[in-house]
């Protein structure tokens, strides 16, 4: 277990006993073409119930498009995929309703307070003003942010606008939450507390779906897949892809994987 | 419902938190009110002329007097001959020069004929124009006078009536100018930049992966820009009844029935531009290029439509604004009906109701 992981052991553990069999993504021959470019090109995949999936793959690789169609932003050109039991093609609504979704860039109002923000998601996603209330007191605590509850998010440090935009999504307590790089930019404390949180939300039964340029942050997934080209290049638990790659870290693997790409990004 | 009030109450703090964009919507429209109706006058007021006096009696002596007495024009300088007008024109000390012709009385008595010139700097040909209208009107004025004494077999009577605007006051044209020219910017192009700001910030992304319909969003962001818009309306007309003293002589229900019409078709062609876009620059250059210059050139409200090459008129029949000018124009100045501005109503009705369609079609297709 790496050693960042001893220290939240006990969310860790609980994250791990709710893994189940049933799958929350299904995803079949998935594809989305852009004019002549094909960003995701047939990508077939499962994410499990509970689970922390680790969606890797450099830059132009197709990871943000493949997200976008599974969130219900963006449709296929063709393929079939299944998000919470819901058809992407028809019954995006269905899947809106249950899922969270933190983009890659910060995206809450600068021009709103930190309390203005929680209050407008929490409605749009229905919350009563008694549970709203509830959670925005609960979470101005656990977030350590009672001081800032009246500051504008725009005089927040990046760390602080992260997190937040977290907690954000996770307000309305989705099934599952797809995180776009949630830690870019952020330096290695922030980052930490952010994966704390991350499997705080998994003991809880969230699943979550990331994607990340930190390969020791891979690391912490259950499984990873590494896209290249627009194609999945490798599926599997980080120890097995280690083993598979001979590779002593998932920096390696990603490299090696990386080096067959035809854009070679390295 | 409840998601709607929160987006509205977002909107509105949007806007009220955004001190200097504010300053500039509310300070904007009076800024080019006075702008318009004090520096950028057209009329002639306390102009300087020259005179030529070759005959130096006492009909010329009067006329001078009338010149210089009325409020038009200021009597200061008197020439020996006419060549000396060219420098004044140059040097700008004169808008024009009238030459009395020798023996002007004698003239006048014995042959019952006289001439006067008038020559005026047509650089700038509208006020060139007036100058030399207003000072023949004087001389008519002192001719008629003389006739009443007199009296003649045959003469015709001539008489030019300036309907709606007897006093040629700028502001009759300019402040319906003003309000369609703060409209479409507000209404068209705040609402543009204002929601992609949206996508650029990437909070767009958020509100399109939640339940909630983009419809919402976008109306809840057209009402605070509305507001403003109407406040702006109502401040114009306040400004202008008062201190410009414009008149409001048609139906003040169906000027604001109008203006409703309007912004609404503003707010479709910022919606448009918005759904076209991806850059808050984008956008303000399609609004300025796209919409301001049209908008001046093609109302009618600095050039004349009907003097244009045809290939200009016809684009301008394109351009919304020119409808609305017109029928601000006809409501506020001349009194008119809707019977009169049904046409221009139902183009810009019609005009709505596309550019709304094209803007709910590319919004469809970019989710």
């Amino acid at each position: 277990m790496p050693q960042i992981l001893k220290t939240f052991s006990l969310n860790y553990c609980a994250h791990k006993t709710k893994i189940q069999m049933s799958n929350i993504i299904e995803a079949t021959q998935l594809t989305r073409v852009f004019g002549k470019f094909t960003a995701v090109d047939h990508i077939s995949f499962s994410v499990k119930t509970g689970e922390i999936f680790g969606f890797l793959g450099a830059n132009g690789a197709g990871k943000s498009t493949a997200m976008k169609m599974l969130s219900g932003l963006l449709l296929p050109s063709s393929g079939k995929a299944q998000v919470l039991g819901f058809d992407v093609y028809t019954q995006s609504e269905e899947i809106k309703k249950r899922i969270g979704y933190m983009s890659q860039r910060f995206s809450l109002y600068e021009d709103l307070t930190v309390e203005e923000n929680i209050h407008l998601f929490g409605s749009i996603y229905g919350l009563s003003k008694a549970i709203l209330k509830e959670k925005t007191d609960a979470l101005l605590v656990q977030l350590e942010f009672v001081d800032q509850r009246k500051t504008l998010v725009s005089n927040l440090p990046l760390g602080w606008k992260q997190k937040l935009s977290f907690s954000v999504a996770m307000l309305h307590e989705p099934q599952l939450v797809f995180l776009d790089e949630p830690t870019g930019g952020v330096d290695p404390i922030t980052r930490r507390q952010f994966w704390e949180m991350i499997y705080a939300a998994s003991a809880k039964g969230a699943t979550l779906f990331v994607t990340t340029h930190y390969m020791d942050e891979a690391e912490y997934c259950d499984r990873v897949s590494i896209m290249v080209d627009g194609r999945i290049a490798a599926l599997d638990t980080p120890k097995a892809l280690k083993t598979q790659f001979e590779a002593d870290d998932m920096n390696e693997v990603f490299l090696k994987l990386a080096a067959t790409s035809n854009l070679k990004i390295i | 419902m409840k998601v709607f009030l929160a987006f509205l109450k977002k909107e509105f703090r949007h806007v009220l938190r955004d001190r200097r964009s504010l300053a500039v919507l509310i300070g904007m429209p009076i800024v080019m009110l006075l702008m318009y109706g004090f520096a950028l006058s057209t009329e002639v007021k306390n102009s300087r002329i020259a005179i030529v006096d070759l005959s130096k009696d006492e009909v010329t002596r009067t006329l001078i007097q009338r010149l210089d007495a009325s409020r038009y024009f200021t009597v200061t300088e008197y020439l020996d001959n006419p060549e000396g007008a060219d420098l004044l024109f140059r040097q700008g000390k004169a808008r024009a020069v009238v030459v009395f012709q020798e023996g002007f009385q004698k003239s006048l008595l014995h042959t019952n004929t006289a001439s006067v010139q008038i020559i005026a700097d047509a650089s700038d040909t509208n006020t060139g124009n007036t100058v030399a209208f207003y000072i023949s009107s004087i001389i008519r004025a002192y001719q008629d006078e003389l006739l009443t004494h007199q009296k003649l077999p045959y003469r015709i009577q001539m008489e030019a009536q300036l309907a709606y605007n007897p006093q040629l006051k700028s502001a009759f044209n300019f402040v319906p100018g003003v309000m369609v020219l703060i409209l479409i910017l507000l209404c068209s192009m705040l609402t543009a930049v204002a929601i992609v700001r949206e996508k650029e910030t990437g909070t767009m992304e958020l509100i399109l992966v939640s339940p909630v319909r983009p419809w919402m969003m976008i109306v809840a962001k057209a009402i605070p820009f509305l507001l403003v818009g109407l406040i702006n309306v109502a401040m114009i007309l306040l400004i202008s009844y008062t201190v410009l003293g414009l008149p409001m002589r048609g139906n003040l229900l169906l000027l604001v029935a109008e203006c409703g019409l309007f912004v609404l078709l503003a707010l479709s062609l910022g919606l448009l531009i918005s759904t076209r876009t991806d850059s808050q620059q984008t956008a303000l250059f399609i609004s300025l290029v796209g919409l301001m210059l049209p908008s001046l050139v093609f109302s009618g409200f600095m050039f004349p439509l009907e003097n244009m090459p045809l290939p200009l008129q016809y684009i301008s029949k394109i351009v919304p604004t020119r409808y609305f000018f017109n029928i601000l124009k006809s409501v506020m100045i001349k009194g008119l009906g809707f019977s009169q501005v049904w046409k221009d109503t139902l183009v810009m009705a019609g005009m709505t109701v596309f550019l709304l369609g094209m803007a709910v079609r590319s919004f469809k297709m970019r989710l």
